[in-house]
C-alpha cells in the first residue's frame, strides 16, 4: 500500500510539449510511471517524448481516449490555474501542479472549483509525489528513495530530498513522499495527507516538514495529537528568518501570531510530536521514534 | 511589490475611491510651487506634508506633518526631504526620503481602519474594518479583537452589498455618509481584485466633519506573480526603496535576502536554504544571507551567486549546500571551480553536494586542487563553515 498514487495510476501530462513537460515526462517514464497521454492545446494528434506519448488538445479528450485518472501540470504560471480547472472539469481525481509562480487570485478561484468538484490537488509550486518503485509524479530525483515504511510530507522540495536522504542513511525506506507546496493557497493540506498516512497500513511513521508562515503546521499538530497513532517527527525551517521578509516561497513569511518557527515548534512539541531542533536530526529522530 | 502612498492614491482615484488629494515634489526648489498649487486647488491654507517611503509608521517617525501655514509647510518640507526616516518598519538604519507629498488638510470627525487581504486558513479574501483607525491594527487585534469587523468573500461570487452593509453598520456610519461608504467598500474590493493586490490597506479611512468618507492613506502590496498582467503597476516600482544587492541578485534570477551575520550561504530550494541558515546558527554562527539559486542552478548561477555573496563585506566564509535533483552536482562543482578561478578565493568555501552525480562532483572538486573544504552532511558542513568564519 501507499497513498494517492501507485503502479495502477494512469497519468496525463498537461503541458507535455514544453521543455519542462518533456524533460520530466521522460524522467517519470524512466522511473516506471505509466504516462498514457499528454495535453497541449493545438498539438492534438502529435506524439511527445520520442513518440511514446499521444498528445491531445484537451484533458477531456485525453481522459476519454486513455482512461487517465491522474494529471500532472507543467504549464506556465499565467495558465496554470486554468489547467487545474480544466483537469477538474474533466473529472480527473488527482491533479499535481508543479508550476511555480501562479497568481494568488487565480489559485483562490481554482481552489474553490476543485473543492466543489472534490478533485484532489497537490501543489502548486511543489515537487510532486512519489510512491517508491511504483509511480513518480513530479520532479524529485527518484533514485534517492528506497522502498520502506516511512511517509514523508513537506512544504519544500529540496528539504524533502534531504529528509529522504537522511532516512535512507539510517536504513529507513519510504512508502510515499509528498511535497504539498510552499504557496499561500495550496490544494491539499498537511492534515489531509496525515489522514491518508494514518490509514495506510504500510506506513509506520511520518516525517512532517514545515516552514514559517501560515497556520497549517499548527493545525496539523493539533490533528496529530487527537488522531494519529503513528509516530511523527517534525521540523520547521526558518528559525533565523527575519519577520516581514518573504523567504523564497510565497507563503514563507512571518506576519505575526503563531507563524514563527519557534511558535510552531513549541506547538508541535506540546502535541507530542518529536521535533528536530536541527535539520540534521531528521533521520536519527525517526529511528528513535520507531524504537519507542 | 510595494508602492508609495501617492501612487496608491492615483490607483484609488481611478477606482472612484475618494482620497485626500495632493501633489508630489522631489526637489526642494519645487516645494513652494507645489504647496501653492495644493492650496489653490483645494482652497485651503493648511496642508499636510507627507514623506513618501514604502515603510509604514511614518507619522510616529516624524514623516507626516500638519502645516497650518505656507511657512510651516515649507519648513516641514525642508526638514523632511533627504532626512533618514526611521520607523518600526524601516529598521534602525532608516530610509532616505526622496519624495514629498503635499496634500489637502481635512477636518476629521472619526478615523477608521480598512483593509482587504488573503485569509490563508479560509482560502478566501477577508475584508476588515475597525472603528480604531489611525493606530496599529496588530495592537487592536491583540487588545480589542471585538473591534475588528470581518467579512469573508467567496472568490467566485465576489463582494456583495450585504458585506459592505455589515462593515459600514459595524463602524456605526449612518446618515449621508452611509451610502458613500458602501460605495467606497465595493470600490476598494474592485481595486484589490483589479490590481491583483495581496493587500490593500487604508489607515486611516476618515469621516470628515462635513460627512464625507475619505481615504487618508493608501497602502498596497501586489502579488509579484501577477505583475506580468499589470505592466502599469510594475512600472511604479521604486528601486531606491530596495536593497541594492537584492536588486542586483534579482537581475540574475537569484532569490537573495541580506542578513546581518558573517556566514554566506548558497543553497538550492527555499526550504533547504532556510534550514541551512538555521543550522549555521545552531553551530554557533550567524547567517549573512538567504540565497536560493533555484531548481536549475547552472555554472553561471553559481558564479553570480558567489559575486552577490562576496559583495557583502561582512562575509567571512561561504557554505554551498546543494541537494541535486534536477540540478546535477557535477555541474555545480564545475561552476564552483570556475567562479573561484575567476573571482579568487577570498574567503574559505565549504561545499556539501548530495544527490544527482554527487560522487562525480566530489572527484571533480578534489582533483581541481583548490582550497575548498568538502563536507559530508549538513551538520558537518555547518560546523566547518562556522569554524572557518571564526578563524578568518
Amino acid at each position: 500500500m501507499s497513498i494517492l498514487v501507485d503502479k495502477d495510476s494512469k497519468v496525463v501530462v498537461q503541458g507535455i510539449t514544453g521543455s519542462e513537460g518533456t524533460f520530466h515526462s521522460k524522467q517519470m517514464i524512466d522511473y516506471g510511471t505509466n504516462i498514457v497521454a499528454g495535453v497541449t492545446p493545438g498539438k492534438g494528434g502529435l506524439d511527445a517524448v520520442d513518440g511514446k506519448v499521444p498528445v491531445f488538445n484537451t484533458v477531456e479528450e485525453a481522459v476519454k481516449e486513455t482512461n487517465a485518472n491522474v494529471s500532472i501540470i507543467f504549464v506556465p504560471p499565467p495558465f496554470a490555474a486554468d489547467a487545474i480547472i480544466e483537469a477538474s472539469a474533466a473529472e480527473v481525481k488527482l491533479v499535481v501542479c508543479i508550476t511555480e509562480g501562479v497568481p494568488v487570485h487565480d489559485m483562490l478561484k481554482a481552489k474553490r472549483i476543485i473543492d466543489q468538484n472534490r478533485t484532489r490537488l497537490i501543489g502548486p509550486n511543489c515537487p510532486g509525489i512519489i510512491t517508491v518503485d511504483e509511480c513518480k509524479l513530479g520532479i524529485m530525483p527518484g533514485f534517492i528513495c528506497k522502498k520502506g515504511e516511512i511517509g514523508v510530507l513537506s512544504k519544500s522540495g529540496t528539504l524533502t530530498y534531504e529528509a529522504i536522504g537522511q532516512l535512507v542513511n539510517v536504513g529507513l525506506g519510504q512508502t510515499t513522499a509528498i511535497g504539498i507546496g510552499g504557496d499561500p493557497i495550496i490544494g491539499t493540506t498537511m492534515i489531509e495527507v496525515l489522514e491518508l498516512f494514518e490509514k495506510d497500513n504500510k506506513t509506520e511513521g511520518v516525517v512532517l516538514i514545515g516552514e514559517i508562515g501560515g497556520q497549517m503546521e499548527n493545525e496539523a499538530a493539533q490533528w496529530i495529537k487527537n488522531n494519529m497513532s503513528k509516530p511523527v517527527v517534525g521540523f520547521i525551517a526558518g528559525q533565523t528568518a527575519p519577520p516581514g521578509r518573504r523567504m523564497g516561497h510565497a507563503g514563507a513569511i512571518v506576519s505575526g501570531g503563531n507563524d514563527t518557527a519557534d511558535a510552531k515548534m513549541k506547538i508541535m512539541k506540546d502535541c507530542g510530536i518529536s521535533v528536530c531542533e536541527s535539520v540534521a536530526e531528521i533521520g536519527k529522530k525517526m529511528q528513535e521514534a520507531l524504537n519507542k | 511589490m510595494k508602492i508609495h502612498e501617492y501612487q496608491g492614491k492615483e490607483i484609488f482615484k481611478s477606482y472612484g475611491i475618494p482620497i485626500q488629494d495632493g501633489h508630489i515634489f522631489e526637489k526642494i526648489e519645487d516645494a513652494q510651487s507645489t504647496i501653492n498649487k495644493v492650496q489653490e486647488e483645494f482652497n485651503t491654507e493648511a496642508v499636510v506634508v507627507k514623506a513618501q517611503i514604502h515603510a509604514g509608521g511614518r507619522g510616529k517617525g516624524g514623516g507626516v506633518k500638519f502645516s497650518p501655514t505656507t511657512e510651516a509647510a515649507l519648513e516641514n518640507s525642508k526638514n523632511m526631504l533627504g532626512m533618514n526616516l526611521i520607523t518600526h518598519q524601516t529598521g534602525p538604519e532608516g530610509q532616505q526620503v526622496k519624495k514629498i507629498y503635499i496634500t489637502q488638510a481635512l477636518d476629521i470627525k472619526k478615523e477608521f481602519y480598512c483593509a482587504i487581504t488573503l485569509d490563508r486558513a479560509k482560502n478566501k479574501d477577508v475584508f476588515m474594518v475597525s472603528s480604531e483607525g489611525g493606530v496599529e491594527i496588530e495592537e487592536v487585534a491583540k487588545t480589542m479583537p471585538e473591534k475588528i469587523i470581518k467579512v469573508w468573500i467567496d472568490p467566485l461570487v465576489g463582494m456583495k452589498s450585504f458585506h459592505a452593509q455589515k462593515l459600514a453598520l459595524g463602524l456605526g456610519i449612518t446618515g449621508n455618509a452611509y451610502k458613500e461608504t458602501l460605495k467606497l467598500f465595493m470600490n476598494v474590493y474592485a481595486c484589490y481584485m483589479g490590481t491583483d493586490a495581496s493587500i490593500v490597506e487604508i489607515n486611516p479611512l476618515v469621516l470628515t466633519t462635513d460627512e464625507k468618507i475619505v481615504a487618508l492613506d493608501a497602502k498596497f502590496n501586489f502579488d509579484g506573480n501577477a505583475l506580468f498582467r499589470h505592466k502599469d503597476i510594475a512600472d511604479l516600482r521604486d528601486t531606491d526603496e530596495e536593497d541594492s544587492t537584492e536588486l542586483e541578485a534579482s537581475k540574475f534570477n537569484l532569490n537573495y535576502i541580506k542578513l546581518d551575520g558573517n556566514v554566506g550561504c548558497m543553497v538550492n530550494g527555499a526550504g533547504l536554504a532556510m534550514a541551512t541558515m538555521d543550522i549555521i546558527k545552531l553551530a554557533g554562527g550567524e547567517p549573512a544571507n538567504f540565497l536560493d539559486v533555484g531548481g536549475a542552478a547552472s555554472a553561471d548561477t553559481v558564479k553570480n551567486g558567489f559575486k552577490i555573496i562576496l559583495s557583502d563585506k561582512n562575509v567571512k566564509a561561504i557554505l554551498i549546500n546543494i541537494f541535486g535533483g534536477i540540478v546535477r552536482c557535477d555541474r555545480v562543482a564545475n561552476g564552483v571551480i570556475n567562479a573561484v578561478k575567476d573571482l579568487g578565493l577570498k574567503v574559505p568555501v565549504v561545499v556539501r553536494l548530495e544527490g544527482t552525480n554527487a560522487d562525480e562532483a566530489k572527484d571533480i572538486l578534489s582533483e581541481a586542487g583548490l582550497d575548498i573544504i568538502p563536507a559530508n552532511d549538513m551538520k558537518d558542513a555547518a560546523r566547518k563553515v562556522v569554524d572557518a568564519a571564526t578563524k578568518n
